[in-house]
């Protein structure tokens, strides 16, 4: 208790030093809340917008489908077995065919992907109802990224050119009917989305599909030999680019920590210099070597302690802010393939919260200490008579 | 007796100007322009939006079945070899020192990107074997009268449900070819010119391939030098002579 009211009184008496220290290291706090608060924000996001809008609860996958081998999905296509038919019957499944094609927009040709959907399916978000027109020959769904770069709009039409599974061409017009906005840029980016009975007559694929989206974790029984892919697969590679995005911002974030902690380092040191007579005195008076560590080490401390009561002041505000209005995004950023909205909106979990706190007052705890390992090779003597070592 | 005579005459000259049926043409066409082997030398000029390339290759071929083609110029392609052999089909890149086999759907990609694709240059079954030919009519096209011929796949696995063909009707040359998708759409249009008679056969030296769904001037294939039944060395059309 008498260490903590001496580091108290000493660190109070400082003065400007005190403060930079203090300024530093809370900013540091506030800086590593927010960061990763952002990045589990957008983490969060993008998982629930991916589950509602893409993967479902799961997926079931043809033997031969791989998504990121365009070739193969030519392969990739079977009748639905038993099991799975009943899937789909129950309202569990939504059977999805796919296939590569070109469309010609002005003139130009452009890869794509046809993508069939059961216009009355409910278990992923996209507005698949807009595709039970009969005013049209092929109606289509896009979303606004594919419309974007395709220069199209509702209503438009379209000339696609597809090949039929003895690789026989076909070619049509398509009529957009629909155009939607997410932020799962894998639904969206080069794929068009038709009934999925319009699709099997044009592949001449009666009854087949590639893949089926599950509405729960577990999939039916003796699926053999489609496979099942749960959530843990099918966001491996969101998690992965999560978990990229923290480690880069742990660099930013860290040299900044770093620094906070340099100056209560120095700051140790120069301490330990100047208050010699202070510590002989505390050891003429009965206190042992490593008491006197001991109310180093608490100063040390205690600035991490204020630094957090600091940055409550200002980070509690701030972050709530951020948190309400949430973090635009730069224009383009959903173009590179990630899961993001337009802005993001930080969430600030107790568990990154307790976690920082330790981080910053162990962290600061340490440097503290280290210096002061030396008071406790000294001789009381010696120390009295400012002659340290 | 006379009578029978001028209506035996008119039946005999009536149906001496009948034109042949298609199958017929399309024989003769076939015989026209196969041959045992043949040497051939051609510029293949992609027009670009922007700019055209001119690739000049030398191919040896030898019936409908094997074919070697060594590209010679611009620098970049020189010494690119392709090998087609059957159903199948290698090219060996200089610049790898690797030989890799064009199958499946790689097949439906574009030759170094022309309006032609490898599959376009892997079809070798005879137009009789796999399309229903009918005589639907005759044209004037360039001024040559040309016979026009309607192919209906009789087979499924045809990259092509209908072609329309025009067919010089002296030289038994085609003049003009259409494709089209299942929905009647024209997908691709082949113009053949420049007719000249080497060794005895109407060929066209001048080919362009057009795709009628895209932008631009199609892709054009010159032939600057047509040699026929030629001592092609055996060699050539094995996998080892495209490292050499």
């Amino acid at each position: 208790m008498i260490a903590i009211k001496l580091a108290f009184k000493n660190i109070i008496g400082a003065g400007y030093r005190t403060f930079l220290n203090i300024a530093v290291l809370s900013f540091a706090f506030v800086v590593i809340i927010w960061h990763n608060g952002v990045i589990d924000g957008w983490n969060m996001q993008a998982r629930r917008d991916t589950i509602n809008w893409e993967i479902g609860q799961g997926q079931i996958w043809h033997p031969n489908y791989d998504p990121l081998d365009f070739l193969s999905f030519q392969d990739a296509h079977g009748v639905l077995t038993a099991p799975l038919s009943d899937g789909v019957k129950s309202g569990k499944l939504t059977p999805i065919l796919l296939t590569t094609a070109s469309a010609f927009p002005q003139g130009r040709m452009q890869g794509v992907v046809l993508k069939g959907i059961d216009p009355d399916q409910t278990i992923l978000k996209i507005p698949s109802d807009l595709l039970k027109t009969t005013d049209y020959d092929l109606p289509v769904l896009i979303g606004k990224r594919m419309a974007s770069n395709l220069k199209v709009q509702e209503g438009d039409n379209i000339l696609i050119r597809w090949r039929d599974k003895n690789g026989t061409f076909d070619a049509t017009e398509a009529t957009i009917t629909g155009i939607f906005d997410c932020n799962v840029p894998t639904i969206d980016n080069g794929q068009f989305w038709l009934p999925l009975d319009r699709l099997r007559t044009m592949l001449d694929m009666p009854d087949e599909a590639t893949f089926l989206i599950s509405r729960e974790a577990t999939p039916p029984a003796d699926i053999a030999p489609w496979v099942f892919k749960d959530l843990d697969f099918l966001l491996a590679d969101l998690d992965m680019i999560i978990q990229s995005k923290k480690g880069g911002g742990a660099i930013m974030y860290g040299l900044l920590f770093i620094i906070a902690l340099l100056a209560i380092f120095d700051t140790q040191v120069l301490s330990i210099f100047r208050r010699q007579k202070e510590i002989g005195t505390y050891i003429a008076l009965g206190l042992t070597r490593w008491q006197v560590v001991g109310i180093f080490t608490v100063e040390g401390t205690v600035y991490s302690i204020l630094a957090i009561l600091l940055g409550a002041v200002y980070g509690i505000p701030l972050l709530w802010y951020t948190a309400k209005v949430g973090w635009a995004m730069p224009a383009g950023t959903d173009n590179m393939g990630l899961a993001i909205a337009d802005k993001i909106y930080p969430v600030y979990g107790t568990g990154l919260i307790i976690f920082t706190i330790l981080l910053v007052v162990i962290a600061a705890t340490i440097v503290s200490f280290l210096p002061a390992r030396k008071i406790a090779k000294l001789s009381p003597t010696d120390a009295l008579k400012g002659k340290i070592q | 007796m006379k009578s029978i005579i001028i209506l035996f005459l008119s039946t005999f000259f009536l149906l001496g100007s009948n034109p042949p049926n298609a199958d017929e043409i399309l024989k003769k066409v076939e015989q026209n322009l196969s041959s045992d082997n043949r040497v051939f030398e051609s510029e293949m000029v992609i027009h670009g939006k922007r700019s055209s390339r001119t690739i000049v290759s030398r191919s040896y071929s030898v019936g409908d079945k094997e074919s070697f083609t060594e590209y010679l110029s611009p620098a970049r392609e020189a010494g690119t070899k392709m090998l087609k052999l059957e159903n199948q089909l290698w090219i060996y890149s200089p610049s790898t020192d690797r030989t890799i086999q064009i199958s499946g759907h790689m097949l439906r990609q574009s030759v170094m990107g022309s309006d032609l694709s490898y599959e376009d240059m892997m079809e070798d079954r005879k137009l009789t074997d796999i399309y229903s030919a009918k005589l639907v009519g005759e044209e004037t096209l360039d001024e040559r009268k040309t016979y026009v011929i309607e192919l209906t796949a009789k087979v499924e696995d045809v990259a092509y449900h209908t072609q329309k063909l025009w067919v010089d009707s002296e030289r038994f040359v085609p003049l003009k070819e259409e494709m089209y998708a299942k929905s009647g759409q024209l997908l691709k249009r082949t113009t053949l010119s420049n007719v000249q008679k080497i060794e005895g056969r109407w060929f066209p030296m001048t080919l362009v391939y057009k795709d009628m769904l895209k932008q631009g001037d199609g892709t054009e294939f010159r032939m600057t030098s047509v040699k026929f039944n030629q001592n092609i060395p055996e060699y050539l059309f094995t996998k080892a002579a495209l490292k050499q």
